[in-house]
């Protein structure tokens, strides 16, 4: 199955308890289990699954995959993509990136650290909003950007982030590519 | 796979995220064979097509710098510190992974490489905690040795005032300090590449980047084996065995304690690198004055149990030979001979009635017990093999358990106030002494495990020159070993010693007439699995000691003993998965396994550093050892037939050893915690 079919598979993961989730990652285990290179992928779905990487994913991933369980640890602590915490249900990332942080990247972090209340790396009370930093997106002629979940919001200052955040507690997917305002 | 022996290992085993870039190309070219001319600070050398810059200068005798290299390990090229300047590039290359594949010209110390690596070694320091006064590699470390070399003389970039981690002081045998930590990642492959154990990995990254283990955990929780080869490996003082001296200087200055010590092979072939000997300088008797010097009531000999370790072992192998043979007449294990079973029910129930042991023997092949680094490996790695491995102690716990009884009974001497003590080349000692079965006499059976390195500490704190010590004898009752006792220090050593005293007891004839001065050369050497075929072709008188096992030892007429030999854990695997897959070696009768390369001369409490070479010189001092001695073979040895005749009155493998003398294991799993 391809590797896009198993993210869109799973948009409620939240509801469902970690056993039947790890159901769920028993498939993907299978159907990749002799794939080459396989390591990243497996952990990129198993993210989408559970919402983070939790340690007993881990192992199981390790195991059917037959590395060492520090060698996985040793991929997921190299990425910044992966967290082994909980997160929210949608994930703010500011870039820092050269070109986002000499256009005003880091207001745009201290506005969302203010608006949220939370500190990088943690999570609303609400449990709606996570807060991270990225280091480049790829899209440095729109900066500052900053993503949220999928989508990328260009341009972005201070004072757009209510809105932009409001979108995203009302329903809890938008069909807004993040092409937002533009200036 | 069943006619022919396993590959040995590839060159690299190592994880991709861990490999050098260019470790592949460098095997290709190798592989071509063609010899190209280079020019390195002026001289001109020939080298095979795809050698490292490194390689050349070293044939050269000229020396760069290295860190994260190691000999035995796969390439890295992450420390930088071997930089040097080639013609026509741009940056600076690493040496130890620049495959030479066109005529360059390198620099290996112009005012740029020379600054450059000052500044790599700048920022080492600045992240590295160096309390060089306390540290453990305080005079032999890679770090500080640079640092002086380079004439680095103050923090250009600041330094480490406060530890940012907490010591894991969990483990019995190892301390891990990430403090001291330079990032090298030798340790990761040792684990992974030459181990094949994969407990350590370099997690996150930047300047929160850190060698740990899955999920930060303890290595008490881990499937760490404790062999100790990453502490051998560390270019600084992040890795060390943990440290027992001050507990056994305690036992000493304790006049109510009567403190022993055993001394394995292998510290006395590698302590006097410790003195600033070259490897490979045999220090046995001087060490035993400098043992009496520091205090030790007795110094006894770890070959005497080792003789001992051959005797219940070598007993072993034959009940279990006898089992499996009544079983299948070819003596084999594999599911073609199941069909054949029903046949021969009727011959088992014919030699049922002539076993002897109260304990039913387990299947074959046999794995040897001697390696604790080994047996925790297969108690994690393949728990389901686990009543292969002999039930004997490893010699240094049977040691404990009869100087604890037979010794305490024979001097008078209260056990609660023996402390015993075992010089050992071994990290994994330190836990295998701790496990809670090694209580036999309801002490423990060895109170503290010491390395070489510490006893090394300890002899130079009494003020002692071990080179310049006059010679002197062990002690009796257990001053009495033989070459086979010696040899267990190195990799086939075990091997070897079973087959002197087994094929000797059983046939009647000399080995001699087999084996030129007794020396089993199959079954020597480096390579990482060994494996050979003994016919027993004769069925000789067999001697007192072991002859009540068997009312009648015909049906050994004619089999062919299977042996191998692995040492290293990546070895062991390839043995075990071979066995897995039914393959040849599962075929064999006997397997010895050594967690360690090179065996226990190799072990993670030899002085540091090691590599090829050094451990080939250490084997070489133990083999002339070997050589040296009058009685060569375990069964010869008269103090331990005194044992049995005193002792162990039911014999090899009966109540009484069974009792002291063989132990059980603990499934843990692959993946604990």
């Amino acid at each position: 199955m391809p590797f896009s079919t198993y993210l869109a598979k799973c948009p409620d993961c939240h509801e469902a308890t970690e056993e039947e989730l790890l159901v769920q990652l028993d498939d993907v285990l299978a159907d990749y289990a002799s794939v080459p290179g396989a390591l990243i992928p497996v952990l990129q779905i198993t993210q989408a699954i559970f919402g983070y990487l939790p340690e007993t994913a881990l192992k199981k991933i390790a195991l059917s995959l037959g590395k060492p369980y520090s060698e996985v640890a040793g991929v997921v602590g190299f990425y910044s993509f992966f967290t082994t915490v909980p997160r929210g249900k949608h994930l703010v990332r500011v870039c820092l990136g050269t070109a986002c942080y000499v256009r005003g990247g880091k207001e745009v972090l201290a506005a969302s650290k203010d608006l949220l209340r939370i500190e990088v790396g943690e999570t609303s009370s609400d449990r709606m909003f996570s807060l991270d930093v990225g280091r480049c997106f790829g899209a440095c002629g729109l900066a500052p950007v900053i993503m949220i979940d999928d989508d990328v919001h260009q341009r972005v200052r201070p004072a757009q982030l209510p809105k932009i955040f409001d979108q995203y507690r009302d329903n809890s997917a938008t069909d807004d590519n993040g092409n937002g305002e533009s200036d | 796979m069943s006619d022919k022996l396993l590959p040995h290992g590839h060159p690299t085993r190592a994880p991709a995220s861990q490999r050098g870039r260019t470790a592949e190309v460098l095997e290709h070219a190798k592989a071509l064979g063609k010899q190209i001319e280079v020019m390195i600070d002026g001289r001109a050398i020939t080298v095979p097509l795809g050698a490292t810059i490194l390689e050349a200068a070293q044939q050269l005798g000229i020396r760069i710098p290295t860190l994260c290299y190691h000999e035995d390990l796969c390439l890295a090229g992450v420390c930088r510190i071997c930089v040097v300047e080639v013609e026509g590039q741009r940056t600076l290359q690493a040496s130890c992974s620049y495959p030479i594949t066109a005529p360059i010209h390198v620099k290996t110390h112009t005012p740029a490489v020379r600054k450059a690596r000052r500044h790599i070694l700048d920022l080492m320091l600045a992240s590295h905690y160096g309390e060089c006064y306390t540290c453990a590699r305080n005079g032999n470390c890679e770090l500080q040795s640079l640092a002086e070399e380079y004439g680095v003389d103050y923090f250009r970039f600041g330094r480490m005032e406060k530890p940012r981690y907490e010591i894991d002081l969990s483990s019995h045998a190892l301390v891990r300090d990430m403090n001291k930590c330079i990032l090298c990642r030798r340790c990761v492959r040792t684990c992974i590449d030459l181990q094949e154990v994969g407990v350590l990995e370099a997690i996150d990254r930047g300047n929160r980047i850190k060698i740990t283990t899955f999920g930060d955990k303890p290595l008490s929780d881990v499937v760490c084996i404790n062999c100790g080869q990453c502490i051998n490996r560390c270019p600084t003082g992040a890795l060390r065995a943990n440290d027992n001296t001050d507990e056994v200087w305690q036992a000493i200055d304790d006049p109510t304690k009567h403190v022993v010590i055993q001394t394995a092979p292998s510290p006395r072939a590698g302590i006097g690198e410790c003195f600033g000997l070259p490897p490979g300088q045999p220090m046995t008797f001087r060490m035993n004055t400098a043992l009496r010097y520091c205090g030790f009531d007795k110094v006894f000999d770890t070959n005497f149990a080792a003789d001992l370790t051959i005797l219940e072992e070598g007993t072993e192998l034959l009940l279990r030979l006898k089992a499996a043979l009544a079983n299948d007449e070819c003596g084999m294990m594999n599911d073609e001979s199941k069909s054949r079973h029903s046949e021969q029910s009727q011959l088992q129930n014919i030699h049922k009635s002539s076993f002897i042991n109260h304990h039913s023997p387990g299947p074959l092949p046999q794995f040897t017990s001697c390696s604790p680094g080994w047996v925790k490996f297969a108690e994690h790695f393949y728990p389901e093999y686990l009543d292969h491995i002999s039930s004997c102690k490893s010699p240094q716990q049977m040691f404990g358990a009869l100087l604890k009884t037979y010794y305490a009974e024979k001097t008078g001497v209260d056990p609660k106030d023996i402390v015993t003590v075992a010089l050992m080349p071994c990290s994994a000692k330190k836990f295998e002494c701790n496990r809670p079965e090694m209580c036999a006499s309801g002490f423990k059976d060895i109170d503290y495990g010491l390395t070489t390195r510490e006893l090394a500490k300890m002899i130079r704190e009494v003020g002692v020159d071990l080179p310049n010590m006059n010679k002197t004898d062990f002690d009796e009752p257990f001053g009495t070993a033989t070459g086979s006792g010696v040899i267990f220090g190195t990799t086939g050593g075990v091997m070897e010693s079973a087959i002197r005293t087994v094929l000797e007891l059983v046939t009647g004839k000399k080995i001699e007439s087999l084996f030129d001065y007794a020396e089993v050369k199959p079954v020597r050497g480096f390579e990482g699995i060994r494996y050979a075929e003994l016919p027993i072709t004769e069925v000789g008188p067999v001697p007192a000691i072991i002859s009540h096992l068997f009312k009648d030892w015909n049906w050994l007429k004619g089999v062919t003993l299977k042996v191998a030999v692995a040492h290293g854990t990546a070895n062991a695997k390839l043995v075990m998965e071979d066995i897995k897959a039914g393959g040849k070696l599962s075929e064999c009768h006997f397997i010895e396994f050594m967690a360690c390369p090179g065996g226990c001369l190799g072990g993670g409490g030899q002085p540091i550093p090691t590599s090829p070479e050094i451990r080939a010189a250490r084997a070489k001092a133990i083999y002339d050892e070997d050589r040296s001695y009058t009685i060569r073979k375990s069964h010869e040895n008269p103090a331990l037939l005194q044992v049995y005749a005193d002792f162990l009155t039911d014999g090899p493998c009966g109540h009484r050893s069974h009792e002291l003398l063989h132990t059980h294991y603990t499934p843990r799993g692959k993946y604990i915690a």
